[in-house]
């Protein structure tokens, strides 16, 4: 398997963890991963592409198979947000969970795509030398959703609360109004703003950037000759029905936080 | 591992499919689903309308059938009572028709009596006279002696 021109492992991984990084500007920040954009997008347009063609043509009668499961789940979906979000869910709350969980759930899942095989099509049918296929590995694209998930956090606190209610809020609790607890109160809640789109993102790009590189080391084991290569494939068969569990769990997660975090933008102290 | 340009546009790229999601994917669906409920709720509620419906009817049904027994024996006892009376009058009748061909009866007889009577009185009388004009050829005049014969057969 590992078969890479460097037959050095420190070559290898660092060869299937770089990103197809395209210079825009003058700077480090002016780069484009195109592999990220590149397979998020084509699998935010399948995905909510078939999700468009089942909900356009939805009947109200006898569903059919594939209507029967994409109401299962948005039963799924809406159960959840109902569960934590309690207000007009089916505006916006609702259909962005759907949005996240489905969304990262499919770039999540491109984690199952065999690593090795996909870089020999992706060098050798498309020509391309670098291109990573999980794009919830890439921090940017992690790091985006969790932003966005937070300023949606800042706009609606002050869509319910106003301007001053919110700024009263971020003085004024948790601690009470007292002035001489102003600057903890204001500390307490800077520390929670910077936590929470940190927490957000790091804990999905964590899991998945350890689980391709747990791959990349049983992948490894290719190294070490024919026993090896199926000792390796054994283990790789292993982490791999794991990984379902990771995979589903943390677009749960994502999208479970993205709906506490926006409940508690709309809720007063 | 870097943070770049990236970021912002995986956020457009997240923003356009939220819009995408919120505008063309959520409402149809939540339309239908809402939908079907709504026709299983009233459907349900028609069901259950329908059986306390029927339990109606079957209770309005029964007391019909009872009034109509009550009716009934009613019409019969009334037509019982009403030939007792036909009988009872078509009895009187009978006697009260039987008297009078007996009373009819009774006086053709008297009459018959009479009749005969009459005659039996007249035919004396005749005999009478005969046997007197026999008796007494040359002395007696049968219109001279009619007045006393007259009264005599009307002695009789």
């Amino acid at each position: 398997m590992a078969t890479e021109h460097e037959l050095t492992p420190s070559g290898y991984i660092s060869h299937h963890l770089s990103n197809n990084a395209v210079s825009v500007g003058d700077g480090a920040f002016w780069t484009l991963h195109v592999d990220t954009l590149g397979m998020s997008l084509i699998l935010g347009v399948i995905v909510f592409g078939l999700l468009w063609l089942v909900s356009r043509g939805v009947t109200s009668g006898v569903p059919g198979k594939r209507q029967a499961f994409v109401e299962l789940l948005f039963g799924f979906i809406d159960g959840q947000v109902k569960s934590i979000f309690h207000g007009e869910r089916h505006k916006f709350i609702a259909p962005l969970a759907l949005t996240v969980f489905m969304w990262v759930f499919m770039m999540n899942a491109m984690d199952f795509l065999p690593i090795d095989v996909m870089a020999w099509i992706y060098k050798h049918v498309f020509g391309l030398e670098y291109w990573r296929s999980v794009p919830t590995s890439d921090i940017n694209a992690t790091f985006a959703l969790a932003l966005s998930v937070w300023l949606l956090m800042i706009f609606f606190a002050i869509n319910v609360k106003g301007l001053g209610g919110w700024i009263h809020e971020l003085f004024c609790s948790p601690f009470g109004s007292n002035p001489l607890v102003w600057i903890p109160n204001f500390l307490f809640n800077v520390i929670e703003y910077v936590s929470k789109p940190l927490s957000h993102s790091l804990r999905l790009f964590g899991n998945m950037y350890a689980g391709e590189v747990i791959f990349l080391l049983l992948g490894m084991w290719a190294a070490t000759g024919l026993v090896g290569t199926f000792f390796g494939a054994f283990l790789g068969i292993g982490w791999a029905i794991f990984h379902i569990l990771i995979v589903t769990l943390q677009a749960f997660i994502f999208m479970t936080l993205t709906v506490v975090y926006l409940s508690m933008a709309h809720e007063s102290h | 591992m870097n943070i770049n340009l990236t970021l912002f546009a995986q956020a457009i790229t997240f923003a356009v499919l939220i819009w995408f999601t919120a505008k063309f994917i959520w409402p149809p669906l939540l339309g239908a689903i809402e939908k079907r409920q709504k026709e299983i709720a009233d459907g349900l509620a028609a069901g259950e309308r329908g059986r306390s419906e029927l339990e109606q009817a079957a209770k309005r049904s029964a007391e019909t059938i009872d009034e109509a027994k009550l009716r009934a024996s009613d019409i019969i006892s009334q037509a019982e009572k009403r030939a007792t009376e036909i009988v009872e009058a078509a009895k009187e009748a009978a006697k009260t028709e039987g008297d009078r061909i007996i009373a009819g009866a009774k006086a053709e007889i008297d009459q018959e009596v009479n009749r005969a009577k009459e005659g039996l009185r007249q035919q004396v009388s005749a005999l009478a006279v005969a046997g007197a004009e026999k008796i007494l050829r040359k002395e007696i005049d049968a219109k001279a002696h009619a007045d006393m014969l007259n009264t005599i057969a009307n002695e009789l």
